[in-house]
């Protein structure tokens, strides 16, 4: 019986009923996988071979830390 | 023999102009039918809660699945745009400072959090919390997803329209003096109210079209007929209001950007009561200057009128494109001197040169600097015909994006028309499931043209402003970073093999959605 009333309880809890509605509907969905591993596989591509491979900030690598002023004002001070 | 690939400053800006319309341009498919939807399936939402009737609840379940689709492959596209401005446009990233980085980074929270919270409790909570509740959660997803289109108009609109800001020579920045100023602009506003309508058009359109699928595959007849008449409601709407709202961004074009107008409408000497011209040789007359002025006899300046100089309404001149090139080299002159002066008296301080008064001499470029600003761009053109954006490009994009516009007018009030079987004698004898095929065809042939519309209002938004990355303060040739025009050409390409499988794999699934019904 104590047992009993300790489960109702958790079932009431406002954290296990967040915790419940994401792990049944990730449990139960059948076209969310689908898109799940469309949106995995996308940011695995735009974060991790893009970014690091394609996409350097341009800044960090030419100008010094802190010079970035310097940096922007020689190219756009020379037109 | 020269490789071609290499690169020179130019090829770099037209590969990275032209990567960013590629990936604006995508990231545009997706968005605006996350906007419209998010209205639609709201509705019908909104109808099961009121009638509690299961065919309304299943109607809600499909149209949130579609969204679903939409949504999951839109997500992230936009942040390529941020990495383009790190990588291909970091003088700009630079320059712009604090004001771009903060309406972007209130939208990545509250995407994130708004709609993380309220997507999940749509798709997973149908059993689990109550109808009101979860009809709140619907509709405040769809919100999140205005809200962070606010944020991004925000940013976009105060590259048009730069206010709220003031310039830093020190840091070369341009720093936020009133965020209120930024983010409520009159520019942004406007610019909002047309984009989103916008959006819930494309919503109506796409509703309408797979009904229409539906009704000539006959299937699913009962959802095809309630779901048209809504997605018809929630278009025709939307028509009209994109309509009203067109009108004030066209006021507000006008009125900061009249270069962009004049392009529009391919007009090079302009004058009062001037006329909308359908096309070259056929116009409105009078409409373009109550469009421009909300005043039949209103002055609008054509393109020579504001390469040569013209007097506004209220009396004041605008200068000649020459006066504003000159100021603008005085600007960036008195910027070159201002930050000699300080690397100068830097030395002095540190006991390495005499003084010379660097106090003194830095506030009179001070001086110059911030009297002339307001053209320091100007300072980059050589030509004044840099100044004059593509006229034929952003003539035929505002023809198709208005004209798609009144044609979807017609349209809606007709599928409306139709839906209510009216005129009677029309729909005696026919129905709306019964009818020739062309019929649902070439409602199904209007979403790829109002998806062009919809692409066309960004181009004459963007084509229309050129050669300004920041309007009259910065040209995208000194925008751009200082890299070669093959790696972007090579990122380009990336991109367009990318986007083009995200764009196959989206329209499968949404087909595969579709086939299998409500």
């Amino acid at each position: 019986m104590q047992c009993y009333n300790l489960k109702s309880m958790q079932k009431n809890n406002f954290i296990y009923r967040v915790f419940d509605l994401y792990y049944d509907g990730f449990r139960q969905m059948r076209l969310g996988r689908t898109l799940w591993l469309v949106i995995i596989v996308k940011l695995f591509i735009i974060f991790i071979i893009l970014k690091l491979f394609f996409f350097p900030d341009f800044l960090k690598q030419h100008a010094e830390e802190g010079g970035e002023a310097d940096y922007v004002a020689s190219q756009i001070l020379n037109p | 023999m020269q490789n071609i690939l290499l690169s020179t400053l130019a090829e770099t800006v037209d590969w990275s102009r032209a990567q960013f319309a590629l990936t604006a341009i995508y990231h545009w498919l997706f968005v605006p039918l996350t906007l419209g939807l998010a209205v639609i399936m709201g509705i019908m939402e909104t109808c099961y809660y009121r009638t509690k009737k299961p065919f309304w609840r299943r109607t809600a379940i499909f149209w949130q699945r579609l969204f679903g689709v939409n949504f999951a492959m839109g997500v992230a596209t936009g942040i390529i745009l941020e990495f383009e401005f790190g990588t291909n446009w970091s003088n700009y990233s630079w320059f712009v400072g604090d004001i771009f980085g903060a309406p972007l980074a209130v939208e990545g929270i509250v995407a994130f959090f708004m709609e993380s919270t309220f997507v999940a409790v749509m798709y997973f909570g149908w059993e689990k919390v109550s109808r009101g509740f979860h009809l709140a959660s619907t509709w405040l997803t769809g919100l999140g997803a205005t809200i962070s289109a606010w944020w991004i108009l925000v940013a976009n609109a105060w590259m048009q329209y730069p206010v709220g800001c003031e310039f830093n020579p020190d840091t070369m920045r341009n720093e936020m003096t009133s965020f209120a100023d930024v983010a409520l602009s009159p520019f942004a506003v406007s610019k909002f109210c047309h984009t989103v309508t916008s959006a819930w058009i494309v919503g109506g359109v796409f509703c309408v079209a797979v009904c229409c699928w539906y009704l000539m595959k006959k299937r699913e007849e009962e959802m095809a007929l309630k779901s048209m008449r809504i997605g018809a409601w929630v278009g025709l709407a939307a028509a009209l209001l994109t309509a009203a709202t067109g009108h004030k961004s066209a006021q507000d074009v006008a009125a900061v950007q009249p270069m962009k107008l004049a392009a529009m409408e391919a007009l090079y000497d302009g004058g009062r009561g001037q006329g909308l011209k359908i096309i070259e040789g056929i116009e409105v007359p009078y409409a373009l200057s109550f469009m421009a002025t909300n005043d039949f006899n209103g002055y609008v300046p054509g393109i020579n009128d504001i390469l040569k100089g013209y007097v506004r309404e209220d009396g004041t001149k605008e200068p000649s494109a020459q006066e504003k090139i000159n100021r603008g080299k005085l600007a960036i002159a008195a910027l070159q001197n201002y930050r000699r002066d300080a690397a100068d008296e830097k030395a002095f301080l540190a006991g390495e040169a005499p003084d010379l008064n660097f106090t003194w001499r830095k506030e009179q470029q001070l001086a110059i600097l911030k009297e002339n600003m307001p053209y320091f761009g100007y300072g980059y053109i050589k030509d004044e015909a840099e100044l004059v954006p593509p006229v034929a490009a952003n003539f035929w994009a505002f023809r198709i994006m208005v004209g798609m516009g009144s044609l979807l007018i017609l349209f809606f009030a007709a599928v409306l028309a139709a839906s209510y079987g009216f005129p009677k004698k029309l729909w005696e004898k026919r129905s709306l499931t019964s009818l020739p095929k062309w019929h649902y065809w070439t409602a199904i042939a209007l979403l790829p043209l109002t998806y062009i519309a919809s692409e066309c209002g960004w181009m004459v938004a963007e084509l229309g402003r050129q050669p300004w990355t920041i309007q009259d303060m910065l040209p995208v040739g000194a925008s751009v970073s200082n890299l070669g025009a093959s790696s972007v050409m090579t990122t380009f390409c990336i991109f367009l093999v990318l986007f083009t499988v995200l764009l196959a794999v989206e329209v499968n699934i949404m087909l595969k959605q579709i086939k299998k019904g409500g």
